[in-house]
């Protein structure tokens, strides 16, 4: 068996002029989480679709779950699990209704199919509400039952476009857990996703794409530390008062902290984030220094792309 | 069942691609078959507009408008209905692909091992089944207000199958505009242009009470082709104005959905393997 789940060289997509995937290349290693990540528009979706055999590209290799996805698609879909950026369920039939019917048309026959609608309701927290309709579950049991929809066949490979888009943040917990499950159960799944923080939370490794391009291909923690970690932020009421803050950062930051004079702001990288914050705080407190404003601040995708690009997330609006 | 080996456990290696073609394309059915079980209303809503229409012109304006022959209006408005409702099924045709596309189901059947077919062939065959459903309490409708057939079994079903295929034809233009539309929202748009492509034709009146231009228009109307055929059949009034494409309505009424299944299947299938640009 192939070392990597996924792998593509080169891919390429364009629509008349424009160059949806320029090149694009991917590994992906058996067994984890990689994410993909980049802004709206990057070419992320045109990537997982190429990969997942519903768009043909126009140049370069891609081969997913050990099969060629070019020559040989029908083998692919047999291996592959598609969770897209809407939950590509049958709103008027109950979840167990829908994993019966996708069951079907993955060749189970009726028997096995209802089987395994009960096993993957168990495993995705919905029996209670498996006979109930669609139509009445929350978007994150909607999420859950697409997602079971995907793992019907147990696939190598799943691809999850966007999954937690438009969730509310619990509704993204439970579909965090539901992934850490699949994956402790040996699927390697390739997560798209525009949150540095999702990527952050669950892929082992991640490729950042811009205009159709890999940029970087790096561990969470190799991108943060390209970017910059988690920051400590204090912003003075005072001008005067700068430099004392400054000293007082600095007892805490891995790197002398930078000034900002014309926004009263002293900013530096910290690795214990709230022993940092505690400190800081108390120190100013004890001190009577008054301040506007502190806290910490994670890296967003934008100082991601600020820092590998040279541009932010917006450039083709402001091409 | 352990999970480890399900891919092994799909039944795919044991039939040929013949067989899922068939197999895939009555689970689609299903699925939308399950639909008017968990919502019985849905045929109502679907029959709505018809019944509404039978109703009114039937009851409302029927004693100001004369049959053709001095018969009863009912007569001749009932397989107007049929013909109608037949023609308004490309809608629902429409709504039930673009709703599927926008949720992305059809994505995900295309990412799945079955037959690509059996999205297009399985909506196809749903829609049919609907089709005679709704003809069924149509027609029981209809004689419950006094519409007879007194032709026979033979030439009512020869009417009946003739408003099949014009559903038939209709079905393929149905799935083009639900793939060429962009949200559920635009296909309810396409009402506006359904509603007087329908009304303009024999469904309602002969055309020969219309303006020389319009009722030519009206006349050569597939649907009233399939209208005045059906008339025929059944033995209800026709109203034919001895033109051409009036004496001619029983061959037209196969004619017309040859001609429209020639042009916009094609279409509607090359739309679906468009998918993959």
């Amino acid at each position: 068996m192939d070392e990597y789940a996924v792998s593509a060289e080169g891919l390429e997509k364009r629509y008349g002029d424009k160059r949806a995937l320029d090149g694009f290349d991917l590994a992906v290693r058996q067994g984890t989480v990689h994410g993909l990540l980049g802004p709206n528009g990057a070419g992320k979706t045109t990537a997982v679709r190429a990969l997942a055999t519903l768009l043909r590209f126009d140049g370069g290799r891609a081969r997913v779950a050990g099969a060629d996805v070019r020559r040989d698609p029908r083998q692919v879909r047999r291996r592959i699990g598609l969770t897209g950026q809407y939950a590509a369920v049958d709103e008027v039939l109950t979840g167990r209704q829908n994993l019966e019917m996708f069951g079907r048309l993955f060749h189970l026959g009726g028997r096995r199919a209802a089987l395994r609608a009960t096993e993957l309701l168990a495993r995705f927290d919905l029996v209670e509400a498996g006979d109930n309709g669609v139509g009445t579950y929350s978007g994150g049991m909607r999420r859950r039952l697409d997602l079971a929809a995907s793992m019907i066949l147990a696939p190598d490979v799943l691809f999850l476009d966007e999954p937690t888009t438009g969730l509310d943040p619990r509704s993204r917990g439970e579909v965090w857990d539901a992934v850490r499950r699949l994956v402790a159960g040996g699927t390697t799944v390739l997560l798209t996703t525009q949150y540095l923080e999702e990527a952050d939370r669950l892929a082992s490794r991640i490729t950042v794409i811009d205009q159709g391009r890999a940029i970087a291909d790096d561990t969470p923690d190799g991108l943060k530390n390209r970017v910059g970690g988690d920051r400590i932020e204090v912003v003075a009421r005072e001008a005067a008062d700068l430099p004392a803050i400054a000293k007082t950062v600095a007892r805490v930051a891995d790197t002398d902290p930078t000034t900002d004079e014309p926004e009263r702001r002293v900013h530096a990288p910290v690795t214990d984030r709230v022993a940092a914050l505690t400190e800081v705080a108390r120190t100013l407190q004890d001190e009577r220094i008054p301040v506007e404003d502190i806290g910490l601040r994670r890296p967003s995708l934008d100082d991601v792309f600020l820092r590998l690009t040279g541009h932010g997330t917006q450039t083709e609006e402001a091409a | 069942m352990s999970t480890a080996d399900l891919v092994d456990l799909s039944l795919d290696d044991r039939h040929g691609r013949a067989y899922w073609a068939v197999a895939d394309c009555w689970n689609v059915v299903r699925r939308g078959l399950t639909h008017y079980r968990r919502q019985p209303v849905l045929i109502a809503w679907q029959l709505g507009f018809p019944i509404i229409s039978v109703l009114l012109y039937g009851y409302v304006f029927g004693g100001a408008m004369k049959s053709p022959d001095g018969g009863s209006v009912r007569d001749f408005l009932m397989p107007g209905m049929f013909a109608m409702t037949m023609a308004f099924g490309f809608m629902n045709t429409a709504m039930a692909v673009v709703t599927d596309a926008t949720k992305g189901v059809i994505d995900r059947f295309r990412s799945m091992p079955m037959a690509p077919s059996a999205v297009v062939t399985g909506r196809g065959v749903n829609d049919l089944i609907v089709a005679c459903a709704e003809l069924t309490i149509l027609a029981a409708t209809a004689f419950a207000m006094g519409w007879r057939a007194d032709t026979g079994p033979l030439k009512a079903l020869a009417a009946f199958a003739l408003l099949l295929l014009l559903r038939f034809c209709l079905i393929w233009v149905g799935i083009l505009l639900g793939l060429l539309v962009p949200t559920p929202e635009a296909a309810g748009g396409l009402y506006a242009v359904a509603f007087p492509l329908t009304m303009i034709s024999s469904v309602f009146v002969p055309p020969s009470t219309m303006p020389d231009w319009l009722g030519t228009i009206a006349a050569w109307n597939p649907i009233s082709s399939t209208a005045a055929a059906a008339r025929e059949l059944f033995g209800n009034p026709v109203a034919s104005d001895g033109s051409w494409i009036q004496e001619h309505s029983l061959l037209m009424a196969v004619v017309w959905p040859v001609v429209v299944t020639a042009v916009f299947a094609p279409l509607a299938v090359r739309r679906f393997q468009r998918l993959s640009r």
